[in-house]
């Protein structure tokens, strides 16, 4: 079907600059999320592509072909947007037929199309209503339908579930990821939720401040974050970051109370002395008593059902989030700093240290 | 009360000799009676001229010259609405009504589908499209807004008359479509329908025309139709210009012909025919209002998105 390139992509606004040079490679079929917080630049990017927005430098390359000057319509492309921009005045097979039928196609073909993209949607009997008729997980299906007509080479979506209630977005979300799959077509998605984009996405473009921090699979992306931003947006609740020095010929990391803990896969580049941040995921605190644990005054539970979610102070001051199996409740949580899960950064760039 | 939880069907029984209760009613009958009150009055006050300008149509010319005002209709109706629709009124036998309706209808409406077409394409420029000078040839537009036709009317005048165009449709109705207040009401439309539409489209593949024709147009029914009818009254009731500019008696409108009819006082006047034709040229606009009643008011108080 088809691939994409951006080569280099950049964009300001006047002075401001908001995409600093986005390279990315998306396969044929692939879905590939683009996560960020809110104003990293996610839509830029996305209408970049779309055509909706001309970058200031860089490239778009589709399916080997320079589309960087190109209009929207000639693109192949289809796009979702966050409120679904479903003319209010056409009825369901308007809003899905229009394009098909400003591209010249005969009614016949159109009528066909459109039948039978509500068919796998399930739009079926919705077709002579009005978008206001509709409720708002329909109207996110006839934006999909009407993307789905088209049968462009590249399906772009802005944030589709964000305007639909946390029980309809998980379904919606499955659906796209089965409906995606099924039609192959190579999708670029823009969300700023993260659990959405690790469920959904093949790979995920993590965005900070207009640049691609990391670009990798969800799970590469958990278990080993590039940096200190990605390794805080990515994971619920925060991963904790612990400031601390590199010691003991880099084999360990020293912490302002003076603990040491050795890096359990070896030593890391650097000087001794050097800063670190070192970071630890909730649900890899451990709990219990011990020569090295460090006591928690608890501040705050969360409980959560099957796990407890329990933020607390050390006698240093820092800050830790553990999450805990089953129900909590207490003043105090011994916990351990295992070197295990640790992930080790240079506290100076942010970027990750490998052994 | 002795429990104050109730059986679930039971109804609490009234108080007897309830005092608030009779209080209460007793407020909203009063403030029902002021507000009645004050609105027929309110009408009284608006309808009377109007209806002493129907039984005048209805008596014969002696019994209006003699100086008495009927508040009765009388029986003479049908000879002077016949008299207005075929003659027209006054000594000089002035140009007929149908013939003045017919040219504030043609007027009226040339007036209000040139004003709307005119301003939606420019407010549709000045909204969807960036181009040089944008924001001046706004504000150019908005400026016009500070001279209605009576200010500029000397100029306007000389020109109409340069380019020949004295005793024309063109030159009647042309000078008078050049407004902004509609421009200005179309922009402040237009800035709400969303960026999206506009980005739909552009993927849809729909070019400028076509996105006007299609999306802009139909969003934008309710406006045009609110629009019509206060413009078709705004032409209706145009009267310095065309006095100016119409000296053609076959052109004439039925607002200007209605004052040419009242004589400068040495003469009497036949107000009989004359209230025939103010009541004819109330019909039309009045007509239009009660027709588009519905889209007006949609289209002044709520934005279809
Ligand atoms: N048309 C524009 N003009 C000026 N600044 C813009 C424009 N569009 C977006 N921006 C700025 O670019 C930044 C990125 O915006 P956007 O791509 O919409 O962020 P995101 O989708 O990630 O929330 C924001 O700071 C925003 O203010
Ligand atoms: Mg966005």
């Amino acid at each position: 079907m088809a691939t994409l390139s951006l080569r280099d992509v950049r964009k300001s606004f006047g002075a401001t600059q908001v995409l600093h040079g986005i390279e990315l490679d998306v396969a044929d079929g692939e879905l590939v999320v683009i996560v960020g917080a809110s104003g990293c630049g996610k839509s830029t990017l996305l209408r970049i592509v779309a055509g909706l927005e001309t970058a200031t430098s860089g490239q778009v390359v589709i399916n080997g072909r320079d589309v960087t000057e190109l209009e929207p319509a000639d693109r192949d492309i289809a796009m979702v947007f966050q409120n679904y921009a479903l003319y209010p005045h056409m009825s369901v097979f308007g809003n899905m037929a229009y394009g098909l039928k400003i591209r010249g196609m005969g009614k016949a073909e159109i009528e066909k199309r459109v039948k039978a993209a509500a068919e796998i949607l399930g739009i079926g009997p919705l077709l002579d209503r009005k978008p206001k008729q509709l409720s708002g997980g329909q109207r996110q299906r006839v934006a999909m339908g009407r993307a789905i007509v088209r049968e462009p080479a590249l399906f772009l979506f802005d944030e589709p579930l964000s305007n639909l209630d946390a029980k309809l977005r998980v379904q919606m979300r499955a659906e796209i990821r089965r409906l995606q799959r099924r039609l192959g077509v190579t999708s670029l998605f823009v969300t700023h939720d993260q659990v959405e984009a690790m469920t959904l996405g093949d790979r995920l473009v993590v965005m900070n401040a207009g640049r691609a921090a990391q670009v990798a699979p969800p799970m590469e992306i958990f278990e080993r974050p590039a940096d200190t931003y990605v390794a805080g947006f990515i994971g619920s609740p925060a991963m904790n970051f612990i400031p601390a020095t590199l010691d003991q010929g880099n084999a360990s990391a020293r912490l302002s109370d003076g603990t040491l803990i050795r890096f359990a896969d070896g030593p890391r580049p650097g000087e001794a002395g050097m800063p670190l941040t070192l970071g630890l995921r909730p649900e890899h605190v451990e709990t219990g008593d011990g020569p090295d644990s460090l006591p928690l005054a608890v501040e705050l539970i969360e409980p959560l059902g099957s796990e407890t979610v329990v933020h607390g102070r050390a006698a240093s001051g820092m800050a830790v989030t553990a999450r805990l199996q089953g129900a909590f409740s207490g003043e105090s949580l011994p916990v351990r700093l295992t070197p295990t899960h640790l992930h080790v950064f240079d506290a100076e760039t942010g970027r990750r240290l490998e052994p | 009360m002795s429990s104050t939880t109730l059986p679930a069907t039971a109804r609490v029984p009234a108080v007897r000799d309830d005092a608030l209760l009779r209080a209460t009613r007793r407020r909203l009958l009063i403030s029902r009676i002021i507000a009645h009150g004050a609105l027929i009055l309110g009408v009284l006050i608006v309808a009377f001229p109007i209806w002493m300008t129907l039984v005048g149509s209805t008596h014969d010319a002696a019994t209006i010259g003699r100086g008495d005002v009927p508040l009765l209709p009388g029986l003479h109706a049908t000879e002077n609405y016949a008299t207005a629709w075929n003659e027209g009124g006054g000594r000089t036998r002035t140009t007929p009504a149908s013939i003045m309706l017919w040219n504030s209808l043609l007027m009226a409406v040339l007036i209000a589908v040139g004003k709307i077409a005119i301003s939606i394409l420019s407010a549709y420029a000045v909204v969807f499209f960036s181009f040089p000078g944008r924001m001046a040839a706004f504000w150019a537009i908005f400026i016009t807004l500070m001279l209605p036709v009576e200010v500029r009317i000397i100029p306007t005048f000389q020109v109409i008359v340069d380019l020949n165009l004295g005793n024309t449709w063109a030159g009647l109705v042309i000078p008078l479509i050049a407004s902004a207040t509609a421009t200005l009401l179309f922009r402040q439309f237009f800035l709400t329908i969303p960026d999206e539409f506009v980005e739909a489209a552009k993927i849809d593949g729909a070019g400028p025309l076509r996105f006007l024709k299609d999306v802009v147009l139909p969003l934008s029914l309710t406006n045009i139709a609110a629009l019509f009818v206060i413009l078709f009254i705004y032409g209706w009731n145009q009267y310095l210009w065309p006095l100016l500019i119409i000296n053609d008696r076959s052109m004439e409108t039925i607002v200007v012909g209605l004052s040419k009819m009242i004589g400068s006082g040495d003469s009497q006047n036949e107000w009989n025919t004359i209230m025939a034709t103010a009541v004819l040229a109330l019909l039309p606009p009045v007509l239009v209002v009660a027709l588009m009643q519905r889209w007006f008011v949609r289209g002044l108080t709520e934005t279809e998105k």
